[in-house]
C-alpha cells in the first residue's frame, strides 16, 4: 500500500514537466502579441511595446521563455501578470476561495445525491423515484448558466435571501448558493449512477444471503447494499472534484466570485503565459491526488480489491 | 469593519468642517449641497486595473477611473466635456506653442507635500523618458526634446518659480489646454520618485479623493475612497467616498444593482438592454459617449484604392441602414453616426457637407457600385473582420445582411479568436477585406479623433490612409489663433474624409447607466463615467 502510493506519487513529476511544457507551448502559440492587444485601440509607441515585452521574455524563443520559467519556478519564482503582480499572490488570493467552494458543492452533491439515490433505489418505479428520475433529467439538460441566473433571480434579486454576488473575502456562507448552482449537474449524475447502482445490488446474491441471515433491513441496506454501490459514486466524485475546482468559471462569472476558473479565463484571453501554465500546474496536480485518493478508497470500500507491488 | 466604517465617518466630518470653513472665508460663493449625507459611501462598478495606478502609465478604463478620482491635474473636465482650471490658476499662450502655466497657491498633496510646478515637471519628465516605457509616453511628444526611441531629456519644460513654469511645444497648438485633464498628466509628490511601483499600490494624489488607507486597494476586489477634506478645486465631493467594486462580468453588476448592493452602475450588459429603461426609469441613462464605431478598408487592397475604391467606399457607406441595425441589434443604445467624432465633443456637427453619404439610400449604392464596376469588375466575397472576444458578431452579421440586400454581392463576417490575432493582422497589413475599428477619445477633442488615425503615417493608422489635404488641414487646425478656428478647419478635415471614406462610419456607442433610488445627482462626463464627486446619498 505504501510502495503503491509512494510510486503513484513519483509519477507525478514526469507528468508535471510534461504538462507545463504542453501549456506554455499552446499559451506561447496563440495568435497574435499579447502585449500589443494590452492597449486596445490606443498603441503606446512601438518602442514602448518592445521594452514591455523584453520586460517578459517575450521577445525571446519558446524554449528560452520556458526553461526561464522553469527555472524560476525551482527558486519558487512564478513569474508576473502583465499587470506587475507575483503570480503566487494571485495563486495564493484564488485558490483558497476556489477550494472552498468546491468543497461545497462535493458535499451537497455528495450528501444530497447519495441519499436521494438511495431512496429512489429502494423504492424503484414508486412516485418518488420517478419525480427523482424526472427532476435529475431536468437538471442535466438545463445548462448551468440558465440555472445560475435563475437562482441569482429568484433567490438573490427577488427573495433576497442571499447575496448576488459574492464579497471580496468568499466566506463560506455566501458561496452556498453558487455552490448548489456549480453542484447541480453532477448532483442529477450522482441521483442517477446510486439509484441504478443500488436497484441492481438489491437483487445480488450476497444481499439476498444478509436478508436471509436474517439481518436488519437497516443493516442489509446501509453495509451490504449502500457500500458496494458507492464504488462507482466515488469514482465519480473523485473525477468530479477536479473539474468543480476548473469547471467554476461560469458559476463564477456569475457571481463575480474571484476564483481560479474566472482568473484562468481572463489570463488565457490575455496570453498570459506564467499564470495559466502555474494555475493549470496546481490543476494538474490536484487531478492527480484526488485520483489517487479515489483509488486508495476503493480498497476500503471493497476488500476484494487489494493493490499489487 | 466597524472600526473602519466609524474612522471614515470622522474623516468625512471633518471634511464637511474644512468645506464650511472655506465657504464662510470666501464669503460663502458656492451653495451648500442641498440633501444627501455628506459622509455616505458611495458604491460603484469598476475593472481590476490593468497596471498600478501610476497616471502615466495608465490609459484604460479600470485604473483611469480611480486616478481621474484621486487626482487633481491643471484643469478637469465637465459633463459637458468643457475644461476648468483645477490646480492651474492660469495657462496662457501668445502663439500657441510655448504657455506659461502658473498654479493656484496652497494645494497639498494628501502626505502634506505642496503641490508646485516640480510636482507637475517631474512626473511629465517621467512618463515622457524613453526607458520608462510609460503606455502614455507618446502624450508628451509634442514637447520640445521628446524622443521615442531613445532616452532624451524634455527641455521645453522649465520650471521658472514654485508656482510657474513654462512649456514648448514643438508646434503650435492652440487646443493644448483641452488635453490637461487627461490622466498622464497629473502632478507626482516626491516620495513617488522613491519607488514608483510602491507607488503605484498606495498611490498618493490631490484630487477629490484619496485611498482610505494603506492597502485600499484589495486586488481583483475593490478599491475604497474616501473625501479628501484638504481638496478645493472645482469637483469638491457632497459625498463620504466611494467604493469601486470591481466586476468580471457587467451581468454580475447589473445583478448587483438590482439586488440593492450597488449605488451607481455605468455600463448595462447586452442582455439587460431590451429591459433597462423599463426597469430603471428615470434612473436611467442612455446618451452618446466618446466612443466611434466603424469599419475600415485597407488601402492596399485591389479594388479598394484610388477612384473605383472611393465609389466602392461610398456604395458601401450608403448599403448599410444604420438606424433600422442600432434599433434591433442594440435595441437603441447605439446613436448612428454623422461624423467621425462624437456628438459629445466640442465642434460635432451633424450637418458637415457630404454627410449624405451616411444615410441608407440603396438606389445611389447600386449606382455607384455599377459605376465601379465598369472600372474594373468586382468578384469574390466581400468580409468584414472582427474578434469574437468582444460581441460584435451580431452587428457585422447585420452589417453584412444589409450590404448583401443592397448591393447583390456576398457579404461575411470574419471572425478573429481574439483581439489580439485581429490586431496582428492589422498591423501587418494582411487583412483579406474590412476590419472592426474603434475609437474611444482620450481627452475631449477633435483632433484626438482625427490625427491619431487618419493623418499619414500615425500610430492607429494601419490600413494606409494617405490625404495630403487632409493632413494639412489638421496642421492648419493645430495652428489656429483660436479654438473655434481650429474646429472650423477639423470640420473641413472631416469632409475631405466623407469624399475619402478611408473608415466607414457606423455609431457612436452609447453610454448606459442605471443607479439605485438610494442616490441622487447621477450626471455622466463626456468620458462615460459619472462625476461621481456630484452625488448625493441619503
Amino acid at each position: 500500500m505504501l510502495w503503491y502510493t509512494g510510486k503513484r506519487l513519483l509519477q507525478t513529476i514526469p507528468v508535471f514537466f510534461g504538462a507545463t511544457f504542453l501549456i506554455y507551448f499552446m499559451v506561447f502559440s496563440l495568435p497574435g502579441d499579447p502585449i500589443a492587444a494590452l492597449f486596445g485601440d490606443h498603441p503606446p509607441a512601438p518602442a514602448v511595446i518592445d521594452q514591455i515585452r523584453a520586460e517578459y521574455n517575450l521577445d525571446k524563443p519558446f524554449i528560452v521563455q520556458y526553461f526561464l520559467y522553469v527555472g524560476g519556478l525551482l527558486t519558487g519564482d512564478l513569474g508576473t501578470t502583465f499587470s506587475g503582480r507575483p503570480v503566487i499572490d494571485v495563486m495564493v488570493k484564488a485558490f483558497p476561495i476556489t477550494f472552498r467552494l468546491a468543497m461545497l458543492a462535493l458535499a451537497f452533491e455528495a450528501i444530497a445525491g447519495i441519499l436521494v439515490g438511495l431512496i429512489s433505489g429502494l423504492r424503484k418505479g414508486k412516485w418518488f423515484d420517478s419525480s427523482a428520475l424526472v427532476v435529475s433529467l431536468l437538471l442535466i439538460s438545463v445548462p448551468t448558466f440558465v440555472i445560475g441566473f435563475v437562482f441569482q433571480l429568484v433567490f438573490g434579486i427577488q427573495l433576497g435571501w442571499a447575496r448576488t454576488t459574492v464579497s471580496g473575502d468568499a466566506p463560506w456562507g455566501e458561496l452556498v448558493l453558487p455552490a448548489i448552482v456549480l453542484a447541480t449537474t453532477s448532483f442529477a449524475y450522482i441521483v442517477r449512477l446510486t439509484r441504478a447502482s443500488v436497484a441492481d445490488n438489491l437483487n445480488a446474491d450476497f444481499v439476498r444471503t444478509a436478508t436471509a441471515k436474517g439481518l436488519s433491513r437497516r443493516r442489509v441496506v446501509t453495509v451490504h447494499v449502500l457500500r458496494n454501490s458507492l464504488v462507482p459514486v466515488v469514482t465519480f466524485l473523485g473525477v468530479d472534484v477536479g473539474s468543480l475546482m476548473v469547471g467554476a468559471i461560469v458559476t463564477e462569472g456569475i457571481f463575480n466570485i474571484n476564483g481560479v476558473g474566472g482568473t484562468l479565463y481572463r489570463a488565457i484571453n490575455l496570453g498570459e503565459g506564467p499564470t495559466v501554465v502555474s494555475f493549470v500546474a496546481v490543476m494538474v496536480i490536484i487531478f492527480m491526488l484526488a485520483n489517487l485518493l479515489v483509488d486508495l478508497l476503493y480498497a476500503a470500500l471493497d476488500p476484494r480489491i487489494r493493490y499489487a507491488k | 469593519m466597524k472600526i473602519k466604517r466609524i474612522g471614515t465617518v470622522a474623516i468625512a466630518l471633518a471634511s464637511v468642517g474644512a468645506l464650511t470653513l472655506t465657504g464662510c472665508a470666501s464669503g460663502g460663493g458656492d451653495a451648500p449641497a442641498e440633501s444627501g449625507d455628506a459622509s455616505a459611501i458611495i458604491t460603484t462598478n469598476g475593472n481590476e486595473p490593468q497596471n498600478p495606478l501610476i497616471t502615466t502609465n495608465t490609459t484604460e478604463v479600470g485604473g483611469g477611473k480611480i486616478t481621474t478620482s484621486i487626482y487633481a491635474g491643471l484643469v478637469s473636465y465637465t459633463a459637458d466635456g468643457e475644461i476648468e482650471n483645477d490646480v492651474a490658476d492660469s495657462i496662457e499662450s501668445e502663439d500657441g506653442q510655448h504657455w506659461t502655466v502658473k498654479l493656484k497657491d496652497g494645494w497639498k498633496f494628501t502626505n502634506d507635500e505642496p503641490v508646485t510646478a516640480e510636482s507637475f515637471v517631474d512626473a511629465w519628465t517621467y512618463g515622457a523618458l524613453f526607458s520608462n516605457a510609460q503606455s502614455t509616453s507618446y502624450f508628451f511628444d509634442n514637447i520640445e526634446g521628446y524622443d521615442g526611441a531613445a532616452d532624451s531629456e524634455l527641455t521645453g519644460l522649465k520650471v521658472v518659480d514654485d508656482l510657474t513654469f513654462t512649456v514648448d511645444l514643438v508646434a503650435p497648438e492652440a487646443d493644448w489646454p483641452l488635453r490637461l485633464g487627461y490622466t498622464a498628466y497629473m502632478p507626482w509628490p516626491k516620495v513617488a520618485f522613491e519607488d514608483i511601483e510602491a507607488y503605484g499600490e498606495n498611490p498618493i494624489g490631490n484630487g477629490p479623493y484619496m485611498l482610505a488607507e494603506e492597502g485600499a486597494w484589495e486586488h481583483d476586489v475593490k478599491i475604497s475612497l474616501i473625501a479628501n477634506p484638504d481638496y478645493d478645486g472645482v469637483r469638491k465631493p457632497v459625498n463620504g467616498g466611494l467604493d469601486i467594486k470591481f466586476f468580471a462580468t457587467q451581468d454580475a453588476a447589473y445583478a448587483d444593482i438590482q439586488g440593492g448592493n450597488l449605488d451607481v452602475l455605468d455600463g448595462v450588459p447586452d442582455s439587460a438592454f431590451a429591459t433597462y429603461e423599463d426597469e430603471f426609469g428615470d434612473r436611467a441613462v442612455n446618451q452618446p459617449a466618446a466612443i466611434f464605431q466603424a469599419f475600415n478598408m485597407p488601402y492596399y487592397l485591389e479594388h479598394w484604392s484610388g477612384d473605383e475604391g472611393k465609389l466602392r467606399r461610398a456604395a458601401i457607406s450608403m448599403a448599410i441602414n444604420r438606424d433600422e441595425i442600432t434599433e434591433v441589434i442594440f435595441e437603441g443604445t447605439r446613436t448612428p453616426a454623422t461624423d467621425f467624432t462624437s456628438p459629445v465633443i466640442d465642434g460635432y456637427s451633424d450637418s458637415l457637407e457630404g454627410a449624405d453619404v451616411l444615410e441608407y439610400n440603396p438606389e445611389e449604392a447600386k449606382k455607384l457600385w455599377a459605376e465601379a464596376d465598369a472600372i474594373s469588375p468586382y468578384t469574390g466575397t466581400f468580409d468584414i473582420a472582427y474578434n469574437a472576444d468582444g460581441g460584435h458578431q451580431a452587428w457585422v452579421d447585420a452589417v453584412c445582411n444589409s450590404i448583401v440586400n443592397t448591393l447583390g454581392i456576398q457579404a461575411v463576417g470574419k471572425a478573429y479568436p481574439t483581439f489580439a490575432a485581429a490586431l496582428d493582422d492589422r498591423e501587418q497589413q494582411k487583412l483579406t477585406g474590412a476590419t472592426r475599428a474603434g475609437w474611444q477619445a482620450d481627452y475631449p477633442s477633435l483632433y484626438n479623433f482625427l490625427a491619431p488615425l487618419y493623418q499619414t503615417g500615425a500610430g492607429s493608422n494601419y490600413e494606409g490612409y494617405s490625404s495630403e489635404e487632409f493632413d494639412n488641414l489638421l496642421k492648419e487646425g493645430s495652428v489656429a489663433p483660436t479654438v473655434e478656428d481650429a474646429t472650423a478647419k477639423y470640420q473641413e478635415a472631416q469632409e475631405v474624409l466623407l469624399k475619402d471614406l478611408p473608415t466607414i462610419p457606423l455609431w457612436y456607442s452609447n453610454v448606459n447607466g442605471v443607479s439605485a433610488d438610494t442616490v441622487d445627482n447621477v450626471v455622466f462626463g463626456w468620458d462615460s463615467v459619472p462625476l461621481y464627486y456630484q452625488i448625493t446619498k441619503e
